[in-house]
């Protein structure tokens, strides 16, 4: 790998810019290949490039093979991030199953008493205001939010400071009606219906959840839905 | 895609900077039980100096010497480990897997 190369990988990974390194195996020639019509490096069959596209949007590295010649298409996507506002009795599984799939994973709750991180081991847990955090936390298009204190004071700050950004999910717990008044709120603030129509509320897939550790499961399986059906219909 | 692998290429880079020749270790394909996944690094310097895993464990051995040839040669080079492999019993493999790791020098 060329040192230039190298520099220039290194670099996307700290800006948080998705990137494919391709390997031509044989020789060792290289192309970053980017989301958009970018490269850098080598020129590569076209076919080669859409697969390492492909690769971007799927998050997976393979090996392809073409014109006789076997490429090593490397995925370097950011993490993946998932903001829990509310240190809630669902928050606890939540943030257990969203680390096992993948998730970096933060807890934001304001009232001390309930983010006590001995409850929530190996996870990041910030005792500050959602739109403190979120502010400076620059959520992009590989993070996703969960609402579930309920609580207007908590839960409304976190949705206004990321209803425009390019998070690829938005979920809110709580019933039609308290939804239905939440919207009445943002609408109030200036949030368009297209904003607040980002929102998944009542939060998670109907599976007819019960338990905490259960709706956290349909919690998990409406991000893993919008992340994964939206890369399958050609979005990020 | 790891925390992990942003230090594999920053320690190459760093390794280059504190002027050691520097080859890395990617594991492309698996078949079978292998136990670490394509995308998995390795960064060796001059001296024989690793961090991270292809393997863990069974084939870094043969990996680190084929990196040194890399780091000779300049050339690139593909190492194939598996059960049909007599290379694999002598280091080992005992995973029952099957890989293609790339090996390449770091200019």
């Amino acid at each position: 790998m060329k040192r230039g190369m190298l520099d220039r990988l290194n670099a996307d990974r700290e800006n948080k810019r998705p990137v494919a390194l391709v390997s031509e195996t044989g020789a060792g020639s290289q192309t970053l290949v980017y989301e958009d019509e970018q490269t850098s490096g080598e020129e590569l069959p076209q076919e080669v490039l859409s697969q390492a596209r492909a690769a971007l949007a799927n998050d997976r590295s393979e090996a392809v093979e073409n014109g006789g010649k076997q490429y090593f298409i490397q995925v370097h996507n950011p993490p993946l991030r998932l903001f829990i506002i509310g240190a809630v009795h669902i928050t606890q599984p939540l943030a257990q199953i969203a680390s096992l799939a993948g998730y970096g994973v933060t807890v934001i709750d304001p009232r001390r008493a309930f983010a006590d991180s001995e409850r929530f081991p190996g996870i990041e847990v910030s005792t500050e205001w959602p739109d403190d955090v979120l502010g400076r936390a620059a959520p992009d298009r590989r993070t996703a939010i969960v609402t579930l204190t309920h609580d207007p004071k908590i839960d409304d700050p976190a949705l206004e400071s990321i209803l425009a950004s390019e998070v690829f999910y938005i979920g809110s717990l709580g019933s039609n009606r308290t939804h239905g008044k939440r919207l009445v709120r943002l609408h109030e603030k200036g949030f368009s219906e297209q904003q607040t129509g980002r929102i998944h509320g009542p939060v998670g897939l109907n599976i007819g959840a019960k338990s905490p550790a259960e709706i956290a499961i349909s919690i998990m399986a409406e991000i893993t839905e919008a992340r994964r059906m939206a890369a399958a219909s050609g979005g990020a | 895609m790891t925390a992990r692998q942003d230090d594999i290429l920053k320690t190459a880079a760093a390794w280059r900077d504190a002027g050691q020749q520097v080859a890395l270790a990617t594991v492309i394909t698996t078949w079978g039980s292998s136990p670490r996944p394509v995308g998995s690094q390795l960064v060796v310097d001059g001296e024989g100096h690793f961090e991270g895993s292809v393997s863990g464990g069974c084939i870094e051995g043969a990996v680190i010497e084929a990196a040194n040839g890399a780091m000779e040669s300049g050339k690139p080079a593909i190492l194939e480990f598996g059960v049909s492999d007599e290379q694999a019993w002598e280091v080992g493999l005992a995973c029952g897997g099957n890989v293609q790791v790339y090996v390449e020098k770091v200019e």
